[in-house]
């Protein structure tokens, strides 16, 4: 049983190179440039800034943080980078938009189809959006899925996977400029996005009180350790939660700026100003 | 639309004036609360063996709605000054009455009701439940003297002669 925690250690190696998993996000990065230049209409710069920083953060959690494999801080760390902070700023970057700028016709067809798919508007609810992400992760860290994909290679990139398009899906249906499926009132993102936040926040504290136990399944376990990720990803998550709920509310501000006949209330406001002066 | 004249009256919307002070008057003391009482005296704890599963629930969604609520609230007030809607001085009335509401209600409900957690532990609480609550309420009063004052100085005087729903239209 000894030569367990070696074997499952090299099992990371196995599975290929370390830069293997830093080339799909190169391909991001490289596809969504090409894609900008070659814009007819002119790519938002802001747009592309906000992609790469995605990238950059997705390149850091795949590639210097899995190092620290069997560090549950490493592990937290990227979490929070895979599933909270990467998605913003790849939302941020508009790619369906840049998608429906540069694909020819047949491809755009099939994306706006796509989107008017019944499935997607029921899994791009942020009422889904939410279970997945923050409803997935308490799976993970709640059973011995977190034991497992500590062996197992295939799982481990499979939970990075899911908290990945968990965490795409969950910005998405809250905020930004690609063009969403009947993204619900206000009230409603709101609602999701503070019961994601308050269920993140309570695991996290719930998962510094049980450190002793949680996550279940391990074989050598260092308290300590966890109870610094658990704080870890109770600052982080409010981090994320800062910088969604900024997302969400420019977002509804954006779509409530003035845009019709902008020069006869400014006039009217003129004329009226004298008298409203006491 | 810098230069544009201080709203007036007949166009300042009194409801969302004073709701939008309100809900960054919560949100700022809570945020005040958590960050001076937890982090910088650490009076409170990060988690306590005995805090109780409910106030574990409770933080997390107080916590989760302080930063919503903080974020939204700026929002809302900066639409609500983009429109020419906003009465500062209802809104400055409402700021004072959302911190001392929260203030009071921390110090009664959260504290002597429901026993959540103390201000400070293993010391004599007395003093520290009577300054607390005191600001609270001076706090509170300060918000109804403000949004009473603001009122009155409308054209009129009258609060009611000013459209509830603030438009002009």
């Amino acid at each position: 049983m000894t030569v367990a925690v070696p074997l499952a250690h090299a099992g990371h190696g196995a599975a290929g190179p370390a830069w293997l998993p830093l080339f799909p996000v190169a391909v991001l990065a490289g596809g969504y440039l090409l894609a900008a230049v070659r814009d007819p209409r002119g790519w938002d710069h802001r747009r592309t800034a906000a992609w790469l920083v995605g990238c950059a953060l997705l390149a850091l959690a795949v590639g210097p943080l899995a190092q620290t494999s069997g560090d549950p801080r490493g592990h937290m760390a990227q979490h929070l980078l895979l599933g909270m902070l990467a998605p913003l700023g790849l939302v941020l970057g508009a790619p369906v938009t840049l998608l429906l700028h540069v694909a020819p016709a047949p491809m755009r067809r099939l994306v706006g189809r796509l989107l008017r798919a019944r499935p997607l508007h029921l899994l791009a609810h942020p009422v889904t959006a939410a279970l997945l992400s923050t409803g997935g992760l308490a799976l993970v860290l709640l059973t011995p899925l977190y034991a497992a994909a500590e062996r197992h290679p295939a799982l481990h990139h499979g939970v990075h996977l899911h908290y990945l398009a968990a965490g795409y899906l969950f910005a998405w249906s809250l905020a930004g400029p690609d063009p969403a499926p009947q993204r619900p009132a206000l009230a409603v993102r709101v609602g999701a996005l503070l019961t994601a936040a308050a269920g993140h926040a309570v695991l996290a504290k719930y998962l510094y009180a049980q450190a002793e136990t949680l996550p279940p399944g391990l074989t050598d376990r260092d308290p300590e350790a966890f109870r610094s990720a658990a704080q870890l990803m109770y600052y982080g998550g409010d981090l994320a939660e800062l910088l969604l709920a900024v997302a969400l509310f420019a977002t509804w501000y954006h779509c409530r700026r003035p845009r019709t006949r902008p020069s006869p209330p400014a006039s009217i406001k003129r004329l009226a100003s004298p008298r409203a002066e006491p | 639309m810098a230069d544009l004249p201080l709203p007036s009256a007949r166009t300042a919307d009194v409801r969302s004036s004073i709701l939008v002070g309100v809900l960054i008057g919560i949100a700022i003391m809570a945020a005040v609360d958590e960050i001076v009482f937890h982090q910088l005296l650490a009076w409170h704890h990060f988690y306590d063996r005995s805090t109780p599963s409910v106030a574990l629930l409770s933080d997390g969604l107080l916590h989760a709605a302080e930063v919503i609520a903080l974020v939204g609230g700026f929002f809302w007030f900066a639409d609500l000054r983009r429109r020419g809607a906003l009465s500062s001085r209802l809104a400055w009335g409402g700021f004072l009455l959302g911190a001392g509401g929260f203030q009071l209600f921390d110090g009664i409900v959260d504290h002597k009701v429901l026993r959540l957690h103390q201000i400070r532990y293993g010391v004599h609480l007395v003093p520290y439940d009577v300054v607390w609550n005191l600001a609270g309420a001076v706090l509170l009063l300060a918000g109804v003297a403000v949004v009473w004052w603001a009122g009155s100085r409308r054209p009129g005087g009258d609060p009611r002669a000013v459209r509830p729903d603030g438009g002009p239209r």
